[in-house]
């Protein structure tokens, strides 16, 4: 599996004072890195620590939607992966739900042509499961699979047939990919607009229960089992989701999950201002969910933070909560908004969220660990604990503005992105 | 007769720039006493043969409805016609929401002509947030989607006080589809807030889960209503009961199991329906034109409260009331 980006000159720097945190290989002292030619030369121990300064292998993102080809007007491969570097993340990984699908050579080989022209950050495309995402016939996987697809998916939708999805997980061995599952039971979370409890009963607003979602993944993980294949779960949101996960892998499945950081930071409470940025598939839930995603996040049963960077037009999202579209952006934001939420006030240690964005996310998926160590090629985020920021809509590098962050001030700033060698965001 | 005086508003306090009424929740108590008290004053403004107040002279309402609504936009047009007000009704058919244009831009068109309040019904929820955030009028939630329907509640309110003679205290069984039922949910919460007790009753189909926390209780069971001073009764909504959404078996079974007949009626207590009824499913015609039926008097409670809700809204303070003299 291949990540594509536009070729470029490797640079040169050092790095001096930060405090390098590299999770994946047990380090955490103030150190001076230097990359030579893009590759990691010397790590020396620094002779003045740079206050608030912290170095850490740069960020992957499984789940961002770049929205092209189709709707451009939202984003670009170009505004999506510079959107990335600025979020710190040396790589991502592209949903196949554009128009057309990603779901044939053609498709999938314009987008791999464009990434190698536009993309600031190496990309990854997943393929759709499923032609067309219509959950009837499968993808010809194998072929996508060669051009490059790094996994596959009918993201947006789920797999309601059980039957073609136990041929999906068998197929898929054939190409070596694993399966990104979107969990939702349609006919339980049939017109849903938010979660479904006390929160929706008052506002009136359609419920999309939490056990929509766990009654699906329940499913998967049993087909998963007796298939022997691995899985991926998608934006997990709810603490009876967490439970099947945690009780999947002790009976031994092979099972990854993410979640976001939306979901990690706020609950449905949120919807009472009928805000359309904070309107999401699936629904931010209850208090009790928030806290079981934060467990599942510490103790390794969720292994990736994933943004579901989810770009809307404006005036798609300037519209009655109802008949707005679901889905915020995420990628700038991703870092600030768990920093400031969960690690300063002492939630979740600041080394676990690292490596949950970082190697977890690229061993779920079989891409290389970022590390900081001689040798390695240079894939570093440099990040300032102590600069505080708001977020503005004319601060994003994204195409699109539908930020639940929008107005507020955060904690936490991405000073440079190296991805690949290649410095592509500094401050 | 009385005399009614309506305050001045240019000798008014400065208010708020801008107020809305999207939802019960941005009432207080004292709020809901202040525009019941309001709408008392008004009534008797409405008893003599000139019915017309000067109070909102020059003044402009626009009626924006997106939903049909034979009461509502007719009493939300009569009480700006009676405190003097300009109005303009703007529906969604036959005008360019046909062409495909955005609320936004309806609402941006329609504040161009500088209205005062704009009184929105749509089918969607937050429809009424979406105008007050691009409009610099007072806007007016007349019904969004499931959500909210303030005016209604205010006038369910008004409705009880003036038959039972208080608030605080009753017990009101509201009866049939709440999950669809905007008026339901603000009724409930404006229920609450003047410290009256409400207990749902429905099928468990159409209870939406989590719905006490709004400080109602829940049950199945038709007996329940037996306790209640006031029978408040929903419109069960056909179109909503088709094959397929299987909320409940049949209207027929419905009918049987939920359905207010005489022999579910106990003597003393009042029956209420927000309109428009369906004869003989949720309601027995023989219940619907009794005396304990209280639906016409909703109909003209609607007036004097939605007047009184633009009078709130506009002017300041309360109304003038002349304070009767009372002799040991």
């Amino acid at each position: 599996m291949t990540l594509f980006s536009r070729t470029g000159v490797p640079d040169t720097l050092t790095i001096r004072g930060a405090r390098v945190i590299d999770p994946a290989g047990g380090l955490d002292q103030a150190l001076d890195v230097t990359v030579e030619d893009g590759i990691i030369t010397r790590l020396e121990p620094a002779a003045d620590a740079a206050r608030g300064l912290v170095l850490a292998p740069a960020f992957i993102d499984p789940h961002v939607h770049l929205r092209t080809p189709g709707r451009e007007d939202e984003e670009t491969i170009a505004t999506g992966t510079a959107a990335a570097a600025a979020g710190g993340y040396c790589a991502i990984l592209a949903m196949p739900n554009t128009d057309p699908v990603v779901d044939s050579a053609a498709v999938l080989g314009a987008l791999v042509e464009l990434a190698r022209e536009e993309a600031v950050v190496p990309t990854g495309f997943m393929g759709s499961i499923s032609k067309g995402l219509r959950g009837e016939e499968l993808t010809e996987m194998a072929e996508l699979a060669a051009l490059g697809a790094v996994a596959f998916t009918d993201d947006g939708h789920p797999v309601t047939s059980a039957g073609l999805l136990r041929r999906a997980l068998q197929y898929s061995a054939v190409a070596h990919r694993k399966l990104a599952l979107h969990e939702e039971e349609p006919t339980l979370s049939r017109d849903g607009q938010m979660h479904e409890g006390a929160v929706s009963a008052e506002l009136g607003l359609a419920g999309w229960p939490a056990v929509a979602e766990s009654t699906m993944i329940g499913r998967d993980l049993g087909l998963a089992a007796y298939e022997q294949r691995p899985l991926h779960i998608m934006h997990l949101s709810a603490s009876v989701s967490v439970e099947a996960v945690r009780a999947a892998k002790a009976r031994g499945v092979a099972v990854t999950a993410e979640v976001t950081p939306h979901h990690l930071c706020l609950t449905d409470e949120a919807v009472r201002t009928l805000d359309t940025n904070v309107k999401m598939n699936p629904p931010l839930r209850t208090e009790s969910d928030r806290a079981a995603l934060l467990e599942g996040l510490r103790d390794g049963t969720i292994c990736c933070v994933a943004t579901d960077h989810a770009p809307h037009a404006r005036h798609e999202k300037e519209a009655p909560f109802e008949e707005a579209p679901f889905g915020v952006t995420g990628l700038e934001t991703a870092f600030a908004a768990l920093y400031t939420t969960l690690v300063e006030p002492g939630a979740l240690p600041l080394p676990t969220l690292l490596e949950r964005m970082s190697a977890g996310p690229a061993r779920a998926f079989g891409l290389p660990v970022p590390r900081i160590a001689e040798g390695e090629t240079a894939n570093l985020v440099l990040l300032d604990l102590e600069a505080q920021w708001r977020v503005t809509e004319d601060g994003f590098r994204s195409r699109s503005v539908n930020s639940w962050l929008l107005g507020r001030t955060l904690k936490g700033a991405v000073v440079k992105t190296v991805a690949g060698g290649r410095v592509v965001h500094a401050l | 007769m009385a005399d009614i005086r309506l305050a001045d508003e240019r000798e008014a306090p400065p208010r708020p720039l801008r107020r809305h009424l999207l939802g019960v929740s941005d009432l207080q108590r004292a709020d809901v006493t202040r525009i019941l008290d309001t709408a008392a004053t008004l009534s008797r403004s409405l008893e003599r043969e000139v019915k017309k107040l000067p109070a909102l002279r020059g003044r402009l309402v626009v009626n924006l409805f997106y939903e049909s609504s034979t009461r509502t936009l007719s009493s939300f047009d009569l009480a700006a016609k009676r405190l003097s007000a300009d109005t303009m009704s703007v529906r969604s058919s036959g005008s360019s929401v046909d062409k495909g244009e955005s609320l936004k831009d309806t609402a941006v068109t329609l504040a161009a002509y500088d209205p005062d309040v704009i009184v929105i019904r749509h089918p969607q929820i937050g429809a009424p947030q979406l105008v007050a955030s691009v409009t610099g009028a007072h806007v007016v939630n007349a019904g969004d989607g499931k959500h909210q329907h303030p005016t209604q509640a205010l006038l369910d309110l008004h409705t009880m006080q003036q038959a039972l003679g208080r608030l605080e205290g009753l017990h009101v069984a509201i009866v049939g589809d709440v999950l669809h039922s905007r008026v339901a949910r603000s009724l409930i919460e404006a229920l609450a807030l003047v410290g009256a007790r409400s207990t749902l009753v429905a099928p468990p189909t159409l209870i939406p889960r989590g719905i006490e926390a709004m400080g109602c209780e829940t049950t199945s069971d038709i007996a329940a209503v037996a306790s209640a001073d006031v029978i408040y009764v929903l419109r069960m909504q056909q179109e909503r009961m088709l094959a397929g959404a299987a909320y409940v078996p049949s209207l027929r079974e419905y009918t049987a199991l939920w359905g207010i007949t005489p022999e579910r009626v106990r003597p003393g207590q009042v029956v209420m329906h927000p309109g428009p009824m369906n004869r003989g499913v949720e309601i027995d015609p023989r219940v619907a034109d009794s005396e304990a039926a209280l639906i016409t008097s909703q109909v003209r409670s609607g007036l004097v409260v939605r007047m009184a809700v633009l009078y709130d809204l506009l002017t300041s303070g309360p109304v003038e009331v002349p304070v009767a003299l009372e002799v040991a």
